[in-house]
């Protein structure tokens, strides 16, 4: 039994097409990214990263830090870290413009809730995730202050556009103001008040350490993890249906859910973005590599369920209840 | 680049969509009307219609330039006040539809229902246990109003007291989208008692300890939505929650009285209730209409829409759409109604639709074990809404199963 083409269209994992690459600050390049048939991206919201998988094969994962008004173009910023693995070096010394990389998410969390004031901290390349917060919280007339430190002035990204904000906006380079005066900034926990905080481990613990015994939910946190990651396989891989008693390959330009369709197995979907979660499907073996908006890390963790429309596999093999 | 057409060549007409003519069968205007051009003039109100499944699905997932904060009904709330205070999300805009918005898809989402499911799986053997006692019976009200009624306030967390007052309310609600017709005007008198005792149940103290209605508030707690935020966001489900699925379930129940074959089918092969209540959803679109409003001048289709105007968005005639659909008119459990835009599309799309869906299993499941052959006992008869494509009887007569 053939399945009609639904108006949804053919879904495969998107890819994004290099822009632009710009040096933005010592060590730090941005990356505009785009569809490359000029479509609009998914959905997101500050505090949303995306995974991006690297022609290299390694998926690394950045905060968006662009404007999400434009719905075509994505901004992400990335640090050439000292003991870097190989994504951001390869992002740094070989991804041109025209490069293609793989997209996973958006997904957040680290979402920017109300609140009629906020404190944002920031070190080093953790200015990203916050940039979008701050453009937002000034859309909505809070009142928020933000407290920029880096290493050195040169090495700080983004100055030119945090110098739009005037006085609201403190740059601390370390070889001017020593470390950042996190005393000054967090005296006590206000209801009114909610805390962002992004930047590299020993920053984030001083900040947690010192808000320890404040009320849930007025700090919150960002911390990148350098997980190794099992590089994502670009090859085909197998899929079998158990209760269906099929078993197919899924090649790499056809998501799963349309190579379910083609062998002629219904999964309901709808956005076919990783977004609406409709497609959600029960995972019984092997490894999906989520490409989807819905799972947080925990339930990804369990890896017991995976939406077709969008992720694929990490392991030869997937064994699915259908 | 495409060129814009002067507007003056624009298709125009003066049908009013919200007519009881129309309302009592919409698939000739619609027809029409997506025949007329990818957008159309509806000189009765001075707004645009688009009722092509590209154009559609295109304003829906635009919210840069087609916004839903300035109301999703005819009334343009940047000069009319709202009867109501905007919803949080259905009317609301990012970046404040944002948080709203992640609260109800965690609560509302597939991973949260899985704890519903055997409940509700039994209710529903429960009630088509009792309803089958009769050959012949309303299922608009037996089946239609009766399941959602039994199993939704109670997973929201609200008093049993009171719960005759969801379907009214929300009948208002939906006709209020409309322009100030009669079937406006009949409701109003009720607007002030109905909106009391609603407001009244999204206060934490009348809400369940355990339920979404509790979930929104623990949210509030945890500082992802405020506690100010938090009844208007309960408000939501029992505004938006209710008559949707109703009359999702009577289209479905409709569809499957009106194919025999299919009925047999899905008795063949009960996993395709999802796909069968997905695929009455697409056919009947219980939900008909939304609108836009324009936050700045658009080109759509070669047609230039001012900032500030209203665009009248067809979700029904965008799922009949021979463009996109093959055989359109017809209810079919092998075709992939997939990416239907009668749940919308984009960041609005419907929050509730897992919950939709899991109840539609769950009495589709007991019926199809139960029940070998349906059919119309008697011509049913539509009730007329400004958005929703309802149901005021829906007589079946059935057979059980040996
Ligand atoms: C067959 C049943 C249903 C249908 C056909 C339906 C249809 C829709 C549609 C078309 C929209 C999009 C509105 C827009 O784009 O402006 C929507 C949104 C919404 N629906 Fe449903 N719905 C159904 C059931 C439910 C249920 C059961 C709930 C609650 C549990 C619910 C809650 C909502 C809410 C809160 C929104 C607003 C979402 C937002 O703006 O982000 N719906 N629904």
């Amino acid at each position: 039994m053939a399945m009609e083409s639904t108006p949804a269209g053919a879904a495969t994992a998107i890819e994004l097409r290099v822009a632009a690459r710009t040096e933005v600050a010592d060590g730090v390049v941005t990356l505009t990214l785009q569809h490359p048939r000029g479509k609009r991206l998914p959905d997101w919201a500050p505090g949303a990263h995306v995974d991006l998988t690297l022609p290299c094969g390694l998926t690394r994962q950045y905060s968006l830090c662009g404007n999400r008004w434009d719905a075509y173009t994505y901004r992400v910023g990335v640090l050439r870290e000292a003991d870097s693995r190989g994504g951001s070096a390869f992002i740094h010394d070989e991804l041109t413009e025209g490069a293609r990389v793989a997209l996973g998410g958006p997904r957040n969390n680290f979402a920017l809730v109300p609140s009629p004031r906020y404190v944002f901290i920031a070190g080093g390349i953790g200015i990203t995730p916050l940039l979008p917060m701050i453009a937002q919280a000034e859309m909505v007339g809070a009142d928020w202050r933000l407290l920029y430190g880096g290493r050195c002035r040169a090495s700080m990204a983004f100055l030119d556009e945090l110098h739009a904000y005037g006085d609201k906006v403190t740059v601390a380079p370390q070889d001017e103001d020593g470390l950042l005066d996190l005393s000054a900034w967090l005296p006590a926990p206000r209801q009114d008040t909610k805390v962002y905080c992004c930047g590299p481990g020993p920053l984030l613990d001083a900040v947690e350490r010192r808000c320890a015994d404040w009320p849930a939910g007025l700090l919150r946190t960002e911390r990148f993890l350098a997980k190794d990651q099992t590089p994502v396989r670009s090859e085909a891989f197998e899929v079998e249906l158990r209760r269906s008693g099929v078993s197919l390959t899924v090649p790499p330009d056809q998501s799963v859910l349309q190579a379910m369709n083609t062998a002629g197995v219904h999964v309901l979907s709808s956005c076919r973005q990783g977004l609406c979660g409709t497609c959600e499907t029960t995972v019984l073996a092997g490894e999906p590599d989520h490409r989807d908006s819905i799972l947080d890390d925990e339930e990804r963790a369990h890896g017991d369920c995976l939406f077709p429309c969008v992720s694929r596999s990490c392991t030869d093999r997937l064994v699915l209840d259908l | 680049m495409t060129s814009t057409l002067p507007n003056r060549q624009l298709p125009s007409t003066d049908v009013d969509p919200f007519s009881p003519e129309v309302l009592e069968d919409p698939l000739p205007m619609q027809a029409a009307l997506r025949e007329a051009g990818p957008v159309v003039r509806l000189s009765r109100y001075g707004i645009y219609a688009m009722a092509r499944y590209e154009q559609v699905h295109a304003a829906l997932t635009d919210w840069q330039s087609f916004q839903s904060a300035a109301g999703v009904g005819l009334s343009n709330f940047r000069y009319e006040q709202p009867w109501r205070p905007p919803s949080l999300l259905l009317e609301a805009d990012p970046p404040h539809h944002d948080a709203p918005r992640a609260v109800l898809s965690k609560i509302l989402g597939p991973r949260a229902l899985r704890t519903l499911r055997a409940d509700w799986f039994a209710d529903a053997e429960q009630l088509v246990d009792q309803v089958l006692a009769e050959h012949e019976f309303d299922a608009a009200t037996q089946l239609a109003e009766s399941f959602p009624l039994r199993v939704f306030p109670d997973a929201v967390g609200l008093p049993r007291q009171g719960r005759e007052n969801l379907l009214p309310y929300g009948d208002f609600l939906f006709n209020a989208f409309g322009p100030a017709n009669d079937l406006v005007e009949r409701g109003r008198p009720h607007v002030a008692e109905l909106s009391a005792w609603v407001d009244e149940q999204c206060r934490r103290a009348n809400l369940e300890a355990t339920g979404f209605g509790a979930a929104i508030w623990a949210a509030a707690d945890r500082g992802d939505i405020t506690h100010e935020q938090a009844p208007l966001v309960v408000r939501s489900l029992l505004s938006a929650g209710v008559d949707t699925t109703v009359h999702g379930l009577a289209a479905v129940l409709y569809a499957f009285a009106t194919h025999p074959e299919q009925w047999q089918r899905l008795r063949r092969e009960p996993g395709l209730a999802r796909v069968a209540f997905d695929e009455a959803v697409r056919w009947q679109s219980p939900v008909q209409t939304f609108f836009r409003t324009a936050t700045t001048d658009v080109d759509l289709a070669g047609t230039r829409i001012a900032e500030g105007e209203k665009v009248l968005m067809f979700l029904g005639a965008a799922n009949r759409d021979p463009r996109a659909w093959h055989d359109p008119d017809v209810f079919d459990l092998s075709r992939d109604p997939s990416g239907h835009v009668g749940f919308g599309m984009g960041i609005h799309q419907c929050v509730g639709q897992h919950v939709a869906r899991l109840e539609a299993e769950a009495l589709l499941t007991a019926l199809a074990h139960r029940v070998e052959h349906l059919e119309l006992a008697q011509q049913p008869r539509r009730h007329h809404n400004n958005t929703l494509r309802a149901w005021h009887s829906l007589p079946l007569r059935v057979h059980r199963a040996p």
